[in-house]
């Protein structure tokens, strides 16, 4: 899977958790929480959706690692290498 | 023969828009199925039926607004018999259906009713339903009146009504309401707990490492837990104030969902106070998700005994909240956080969460409501047992 292939990945599970978000606004940079208004909830479905979807099981120690796109796309492709 | 009539889905709900129908005449109705869906200042709200029988006859036309209380469907009883001539007589009449009830449109009008605007009943209805503020049109009709065309005209470019169906101003049209009602009607006091989460906290962490992420728990759902617990302990707290206290068995928890754009709605979850911690976490996220999709239903929207509120994990210190009416008491959790603590006699870094309740005097007074607190604090200090 190429890091692309994640991102898009990444953005279809996020608008499914958040459905009122347009991906296109979306910030390499964007904090899910802060900027976005992801609460735990929500941030902790999307996780689910990613082990689901990409088979990489994230643990609570590494949610910092995947707080923005940019951060969760370089993590995701290390985890799956 | 029941009446199924338009329900009141808040204190502060006027009128719905029906929106669909999802049964026909000759259905089986059992108490609590959901038969249609209303759109309301809160978004649409699934309704549900409050007896069991067959659908008789259905009065309400989709796409009207109806006040509460207008009759939306004749419910016939489980041995009734079937409704007999003089109300099938005269079918051929498009039956009672559409009475459309008032002048059709008073749509939750927030905007249109800000000014003096001159403008035609169309023009203000469209106006309304585009979410559009009549002040910023440039009027064409008599006297610079704004009339459809020009609503049609700026609609073009305008912003689409928000998704699903949410009008965010009509919701913080809702929102004020009700908490100005909480303000003026209920006397609130305030008590405020510092509580010593580290228990919790490695709890349920060493808990979550062995988990896949459907099966972890957030410390929102001990919080929940802890407090529904206690509400059902301590009196007081849990039910609705009518003329007087209502107590409730159940501890139907208010569960505080803030929606992106601006709003916030507090959907129930019915018993919280017997579930386990995982089927909490499935009811939550089950309400977080249907309160950003907009399908909520209207038992969850009003059957509410207590909110309890938590600010997440990248929140706050702390809220003082106002209390949702009918209820008599609200719980805020703010964002648990490490901070210096004592314990024996050495200051040590400990995760703690600092709780507020407000409540209200009309019910209980401090002294009650700081044993309310103190038991949270005591459950949550044996998180296994939650």
């Amino acid at each position: 899977m190429t890091n692309d292939d994640i991102k898009v990945a990444f953005l279809e599970e996020l608008i499914k958790v958040a459905p009122d978000i347009d991906p296109a606004d979306v910030g390499g940079n964007d904090q899910l929480q802060d900027d976005l208004e992801l609460d735990s909830m929500d941030f902790l479905t999307l996780v689910t959706a990613l082990h689901k979807r990409l088979g990489v099981n994230i643990p609570e120690e590494h949610y910092l690692r995947i707080e923005t796109l940019d951060k969760a796309v370089a993590y995701l492709s290390e985890r799956m290498a | 023969m029941g009446v199924f009539k338009m329900p009141s889905l808040g204190a502060d709900m006027e009128d719905g828009k029906l929106v669909e129908w999802l049964v026909e005449p000759g259905d089986t109705v059992k108490r609590g199925d959901v038969v249609a869906v209303v759109e309301t200042q809160k978004g649409a709200i699934e309704i549900e039926i409050f007896e069991d029988g067959v659908v008789e006859r259905i009065d309400a036309a989709l796409g009207a607004t109806l006040p509460v209380g207008a009759p939306l469907a004749v419910i016939r009883r489980e041995g009734e018999p079937e409704a007999v001539a003089p109300a099938d007589v005269r079918e051929p009449e498009p039956a009672p259906v559409t009475k459309p009830a008032k002048p059709v449109a008073t749509p939750p009008s927030v905007v249109t009713e800000a000014g003096e605007f001159p403008a035609s009943p169309a023009a203000r209805a469209q106006a309304a339903e585009l979410g559009l503020d009549l002040s910023g049109l440039k009027g064409t009709g008599p006297a610079g009146a704004v009339v459809l065309a020009d609503v049609e005209r700026a609609g073009e470019g305008a912003r689409k009504p928000a998704k699903q169906g949410l009008d965010f101003a009509a919701m913080r049209d809702a929102i004020a309401a009700a908490m100005t009602r909480s303000k003026q009607e209920i006397p609130h006091y305030y008590l405020d707990h510092d509580i010593d989460l580290q228990a919790a906290e490695d709890w349920r962490r060493a808990r979550n490492a062995d988990c896949a992420p459907a099966d972890r728990i957030l410390m929102g759902a001990l919080l929940v837990k802890a407090a529904a617990l206690a509400a059902v302990n301590v009196k007081g707290m849990n039910g609705q104030y009518r003329d007087r206290f209502e107590p409730s068995e159940t501890v139907n928890a208010g569960m505080a969902v803030a929606l992106r754009g601006g709003g916030l709605i507090a959907p129930a979850i019915m018993d919280a106070a017997g579930l386990s911690l995982d089927q909490l976490m499935e009811a939550m996220r089950d309400l977080v998700a249907r309160s950003r999709a907009g399908r909520l239903k209207g038992s969850e929207m009003t059957e509410g005994t207590i909110t309890i509120s938590s600010l997440g994990e990248t929140g706050v210190d702390g809220m003082t909240g106002v209390i949702y009416p009918p209820q008599v008491a609200l719980v805020a959790f703010g964002t648990p956080r490490p901070v210096p603590r004592v314990v024996g006699a050495a200051v040590v870094p400990r995760t703690c969460v600092r709780v507020t309740l407000s409540a209200d005097h009309r019910v209980s007074d401090g002294r009650r409501g700081a044993k309310f607190l103190k038991q949270i604090d005591t459950l949550l200090q044996r998180p296994e047992e939650l």
